[in-house]
């Protein structure tokens, strides 16, 4: 029977090591992986569509997945005019995403009803779910629309994701 | 089939009680009694041949009795002929008959005038609001209606909320005079 002897780590086999914290691993993954979920109610949409083709290609960010089923989404990029008949169905949509998730208001209607100070548009979006970034423009260009992504994902590398977001392992490996 | 606008009118006008004609810039308006505007429609399209409405509209004359008015834009397709008529509606019988069996586009243009003004069309099949949600208490464009909105709830359907105004409503006053002086200023101080 030989003797089993333990073996170096041979890294040109077996890939090389990366040390890191829990949580940047965590929001590494997340922020470039964003799937947007598109609610695009305006004209704002078509500068959404313009950054998903293939001049602008929001897939360089990680984000090019619109997913339509709101359980499969990260992020509400809500692009465009939010009625009071459409509010409370943005609404729902968002209330069905699953955590975590973040919420992009594109151009001037989603961020403050924009032009639109009248009795039938919701003034921003921010009154009803909780934005993190606001983009300016009417409507943006794809690239202001690459420019907030960006933005959100230096937001989200700082978040403490772990700790906040799964507190039974958190405490399970801090004990 | 009428051959012309004039043709069309001196026929018109043969067979149904006329209230006022006014041209402006090669346009004719027509003003008829609200009684008479169903079998007029009959008329303009069967006999006349206005076989297409372009739109129907409300308009609300506040301060004026009667106080809304019925637009109705008629077209002949052959001979590039429009026609427009009109009928006063008092707000103590905010009704219009229905044309939506001449001309089956009048559906969604009268719910539209319904949702707008509160006109009702008796005689359409299917008389709801196209652009507010059912529920919704106020009719938008009367003059009467503040230009901010106002406030309502729907649980579950939808809410409004009177928008911010900021010293509005901003109005442009027509003139040849400079930007400067054309810019958009609050109504409240101009």
């Amino acid at each position: 029977m030989p003797e089993i002897t333990p073996a170096a780590y041979d890294s040109k086999i077996e890939g090389n090591i990366i040390f890191t914290q829990i949580d940047s691993a965590m929001n590494w993954m997340r922020k470039n992986s964003l799937w947007p979920m598109p609610m695009g109610l305006a004209c704002c949409a078509i500068e959404l569509m313009a950054a998903g083709a293939s001049r602008f290609d929001i897939a360089r960010f990680g984000a090019e997945v619109m997913r339509f089923s709101p359980r499969q989404s990260d992020v509400m990029i809500v692009a465009g005019t939010v009625t009071y008949k459409m509010a409370l169905a943005v609404k729902r949509i968002w209330d069905q995403m699953p955590e975590p998730k973040w919420c992009i208001a594109m151009g001037a209607c989603a961020s403050s009803g924009g032009m639109y100070r009248s009795y039938a548009v919701l003034q921003g979006i921010d009154q009803l779910i909780p934005v993190d970034v606001y983009i300016s423009g009417c409507p943006p260009r794809p690239e202001a629309l690459l420019e907030g992504l960006m933005r959100l994902q230096r937001k989200i590398e700082t978040e403490p994701a772990l700790k906040e977001q799964k507190p039974s392992l958190y405490a399970a490996m801090n004990s | 089939m009428a051959a012309s606008v004039n043709a069309a009118v001196t026929a018109i006008s043969a067979k149904f009680q006329v209230a006022a004609k006014t041209e402006f810039r090669g346009e004719t308006t027509l003003t008829v009694e609200r009684t008479a505007i169903k079998d007029l429609c009959v008329f303009c399209k069967d006999t006349l041949g206005f076989d297409m409405l372009l739109d129907l509209s409300g308009v609300d004359n506040f301060g004026e009795e009667p106080r809304f008015e019925v637009v109705y834009e008629l077209y002949q397709l052959s001979t590039d002929l429009h026609l427009r008529l009109k009928i006063a509606v008092s707000e103590d019988d905010l009704a219009a008959p229905s044309v939506i069996d001449i001309w089956p586009t009048a559906d969604w243009h009268e719910r539209e005038a319904y949702d707008m003004y509160g006109i009702t069309f008796p005689g359409h099949p299917d008389l709801r609001r196209i652009l507010m949600w059912e529920g919704y208490p106020f009719f938008p464009l009367r003059k009467d209606f503040p230009l901010a909105g106002r406030a309502s709830e729907m649980p579950d359907v939808a809410f409004s909320a009177a928008a911010p105004l900021a010293g509005g409503p901003f109005v442009t006053v027509p003139s040849t005079a400079t930007t400067k002086d054309r810019e958009p200023r609050s109504r409240e101080q101009s």
